[in-house]
């Protein structure tokens, strides 16, 4: 099992190298001078040419990426031009509003989805199963953003329940809680359907695939009833898919609540990145680049993990 | 249980027979076809101009003359809609056949040439893949300039490992087989065979991704045109429709309604027949039902 995370780690690390020279290369050869875009077109030259060197921007680009990349390994992801605060504070800000969001649409789905996907493998031909699969097949085609506006209509405009959009902080005690989690409470929603239809239809086809198990014949027979059968035998074995929708869920809900964030106006790490790619703030967009990659990967290894746990042939395995 | 992802074409009138009894494939042909045409009916005749704005018949209501209600500017949505489905579908295709023309080629040479270059290539897909995609393409027309092209371009870049990991797999099962070991016998170059050989047993795989891809893209570029990323005013995008009707939902939702569900049904037309061609074309990677 060592060897087996050993050599992914390895894979993870050196993808993460390698993306670390791609964000860096590609932010290099774009168009538009930081410095310009912060004095304006007017700028005089000398004050163009102090602020560049105030920022680094006239140094040997391999130096400039070996500080980068040396600033990342320390937690230092650098200065914001137009915040002119450190990203990293920049980013635990926003990461309050986008990783409990993320964390509540995971939740919703996999709470929705899982018992459905059993429930009609184990209802298989049958109305229910039908239309249970129907449903998913009209939640994969629904755009989230249009089922967010919904929403909208329907509990903030039409029953006043939740607020349209914003969101007041975590506040003090339970009751600044409530209000956090009230406005985060529609776009995880909103998040959560296409999801759980995608996640409902891959249990679904992972537990008949297991249900056609031996196995699963010899547990029936020998006298245990159907509901222990289906949920500690199969789905224990139908899980290795399941885990790797999950895992690429996870990391989609990181960084894909960009166009949820602009529906609800949510401070979060998606709208940052959209700001600070129109104001050229070129190190804010690398350092949060950086950083949802990394996480990814990091998701992506917690899922190989996963697999190993659930599947004990892995750990012995190659 | 691995499933080997290739088949043995059938005799093509027993598939067409296959297809047309494939409810699933039937109901997702018709309804794809139907916005087709209506993308193409656009062409040369909408129910109304859209062109010419009529400030004085904004946001009316269902009527006779306006089926699907007047916008903000008095434009005629069922006409917006017709266009919009010209943009959806021109930036879809064109990203898919980015994906095909170029993760096929590369897909079917790693297998082909194994060593080194298959692993250079899975490699670059691991990092690529690492990528978080919607961020990225908003990253991309963002920087590069909104518009139709860019869009077609983000959205296109990530369907190029999709293309390469199925072709790859695909042809990575075929080559053990004998049918290629007798071509290799007879002397053909590897080249040769991918083409001959490979590809024509690869099509049905590349066939039923295509149309998710299809759909995925038509998702996307209706995020990325609902920021304000994706086709530029004036030409219609069903994605910036639901982006001007959000501000004005409370007064008139039926200006989100009727974009949305042009996506919704489009989407859900494409996804209808893939899952029908999937289980036309090869039988062995039939979903239970």
């Amino acid at each position: 099992m060592t060897a087996y995370l050993a050599k992914r780690l390895a894979v993870g690390l050196a993808t993460l190298f390698v993306a670390s020279l791609v964000v860096f290369s590609v932010l290099e050869i774009l168009p538009g001078d930081p410095a310009r875009i912060m004095l304006g077109m007017n700028a005089s030259p000398e004050a163009l040419d102090a602020l560049r060197s105030q920022m680094g921007l006239d140094r040997p680009v391999v130096l400039r990426y070996l500080d980068w990349l040396t600033g990342m390994a320390t937690g230092d992801f650098g200065r914001s031009y137009t915040y002119s605060s450190p990203v990293v504070e920049l980013v635990a800000e926003r990461v309050a509003v986008s990783l409990p969001l993320a964390v509540m649409a995971l939740t919703l789905s996999t709470a929705i989805a899982i018992p459905v996907g059993i429930f009609a493998a184990a209802r298989r031909g049958r109305l229910s199963d039908t239309l249970a699969m129907g449903a998913a097949q009209v939640g994969v085609a629904i755009p989230n953003f249009w089922f967010a506006m919904l929403l909208v209509y329907v509990f903030a405009v039409g029953f006043r329940l939740l607020p349209a959009g914003g969101f007041p902080g975590w506040g003090e005690g339970w009751g600044g809680l409530w209000q956090g989690f009230k406005a985060l409470l529609l776009p995880a929603v909103s998040l959560a359907l296409p999801q759980a239809a995608i996640l409902a239809r891959v249990t679904r086809s992972a537990m008949l695939e297991v249900l056609g198990e031996d196995y699963i014949r010899t547990a029936r027979a020998k006298g245990l009833p159907r509901r222990a059968v289906l949920w500690r035998h199969a789905l224990r074995n139908a899980l290795i898919p399941v885990l790797t929708i999950l895992g690429l869920q996870f990391a989609f809900l990181l960084a894909g609540t960009i166009i949820i964030e602009n529906v609800f106006y949510l401070p979060g790490l998606g709208r940052l990145i959209f700001q600070a790619i129109s104001q050229r703030d070129l190190i804010v967009v690398e350092g949060v680049v950086m950083l949802l990659v990394a996480s990814i990967i990091v998701v992506n290894l917690l899922v190989d993990i996963c697999y190993a746990v659930a599947d004990p042939r892995l750990r012995t395995g190659r | 249980m691995s499933l080997d992802p290739v088949f043995t074409p059938a005799p093509e009138r027993h598939v067409l027979m296959k297809a047309l009894a494939n409810r699933s494939f039937l109901i997702g042909l018709v309804v794809t076809g139907v916005i087709a045409l209506m993308a193409l009916v656009s062409f040369f005749w909408t129910p109304h101009d859209i062109t010419r704005l009529q400030v004085a018949a904004r946001m009316q209501g269902l009527s006779p003359a306006h089926p699907f209600g007047t916008d903000h500017m008095g434009r005629d949505i069922l006409s917006m809609i017709m266009i919009g489905a010209r943009n959806s579908i021109a930036v879809a295709i064109v990203a898919v056949g980015i994906g095909m023309g170029l993760g096929v080629p590369l897909g079917t040479w790693a297998a082909a040439r194994g060593g080194w270059a298959d692993e250079a290539l899975m490699r670059v897909n691991d990092v690529v893949f690492a990528f978080p995609a919607l961020l990225t393409a908003v990253m991309i027309t963002a920087i590069f300039g909104p518009g139709a092209v860019n869009a077609i371009i983000a959205i296109g870049i990530f369907n190029v490992p999709v293309f390469a990991r199925i072709a790859r797999a695909g042809a990575l099962s075929l080559w053990p087989r004998e049918f290629i070991l007798a071509a290799r016998a007879s002397g053909k170059g590897k080249a040769l065979i991918t083409i001959e050989h490979i590809l024509p047993n690869i099509v049905s795989l590349l066939l039923v991704q295509g149309t998710i891809q299809f759909a995925l893209g038509i998702l996307a570029e209706a995020g990325l045109s609902y920021l304000g990323l994706g086709a530029q005013p004036p030409m219609p995008s069903w994605g910036r429709m639901l982006f001007e009707a959000q501000t004005r939902m409370a007064v008139a939702p039926h200006l989100a309604l009727f974009p949305g569900l042009a996506i919704v049904v489009t989407v859900l037309g494409l996804n209808l027949l893939g899952d029908g061609l999937r289980d036309v074309l090869d039988p062995r990677l039939r979903r239970e039902r």
